[in-house]
């Protein structure tokens, strides 16, 4: 089945507690000079053909749901 | 007597204390339900603390696309009164009644204390009843309330009075100290803390949090 992903990650500007607690412990751990935000992924199978008609239904359904603008951004990409 | 409905969502956990809360105060409680279309005629409506749908993909996102929630935001936007409360204030902000979102405390604890907070403003439904620059101390308890807006909307909140509580040891990391806000025409209020276990002696550190039911009431009893 075709499949189709939805990125979501925090806004550069917003604050990201998670991503930075992963920073933190990555450097414990001795992996040093790595900076993480941590985002979501969402893996879409579609029935039918990705068509472009398709990715705009998507692209609306990201801006709907699987996203929150106001503090998230999302990117929408063929598998 | 005035009706004051609490909406139960799955993973609702503070729905009780709210309708307990009105009682006390002198309405009559109604309890309403996240998959009916009906707010079964209600002067006044709250949206309870809790995890709906067990904070899945982001606090109150699923819920804010439950039957109920049509009604509510159709009856906001006509002037009743609408108070978010913690999961119920992330829910307002998911249904763009209010502005902003709330993102994960900045420490990553689960935050759990009595916290102080000043009102900032008296011009809403909910907070008329109290006094502009009142201290207050109720029960704060969540993991994501942590308030974000952009700087525009910011300013925009602040120049419009509408920053309706503010920290006064910012608990975790809301930009501004802002605990709650309101909406332009101030019917419709979120604040993460909770006056509904704020308004007994026996189980709550004040009493703090019974303003916010007699100001719903003052107004509602006014408007007629």
């Amino acid at each position: 089945m075709p499949r189709v992903v939805v990125n979501v990650m925090p806004k550069p500007e917003i604050l990201d507690p998670q991503g930075k607690a992963v920073t933190g412990a990555l450097g414990r751990l001795g992996f040093p000079g790595m900076s993480v935000r941590q985002g979501k992924r969402f893996e879409i199978e579609v029935d039918g053909d990705v068509t472009p008609e398709k990715l705009a239904e998507i692209e609306q359904a990201a801006e709907q749901l699987l996203a929150n603008t106001v503090i998230e951004s999302f990117e929408v990409v063929t598998d | 007597m005035p009706r004051i409905g609490v909406v139960t969502f799955p993973g609702s956990l503070d729905d009780h204390d709210a309708l307990r809360a009105v009682e006390l105060s002198g309405a009559e409680a109604v309890p309403l339900w996240h998959g009916s279309d009906s707010v079964d005629g209600v002067d006044a409506i709250i949206l309870p603390g809790g995890f709906s749908y067990g904070d899945y993909l982001r606090c109150g996102a699923i819920a804010r696309f439950s039957p109920v929630m049509d009604t509510v935001i159709s009856a906001a936007n006509k002037g009743m009164p609408v108070l978010g409360i913690c999961n119920g204030f992330q829910l307002l902000c998911e249904a763009h009644l209010l502005d902003g979102a709330m993102i994960r405390n900045a420490d990553q604890h689960f935050i759990c204390r009595d916290e102080r907070l000043r009102v900032e403003t008296v011009d809403t439904v909910w907070t008329c009843d109290f006094r502009a620059g009142d201290e207050i101390t109720i029960v704060l308890k969540n993991g994501e309330g942590n308030y974000q807006a952009d700087p525009e909307t910011l300013k925009r909140l602040e120049a419009s009075d509408q920053v309706v509580f503010r920290y006064l040891d910012n608990p975790n990391g809301s930009a501004r100290d802002i605990a709650g806000i309101t909406n332009a025409r101030g019917n419709v209020v979120g604040l993460m803390p909770h006056p509904e276990h704020s308004v007994e002696a026996l189980t709550s550190p004040s009493l703090d949090g019974k303003p916010f039911f007699s100001s719903v009431l003052n107004f509602l009893s006014a408007r007629v």
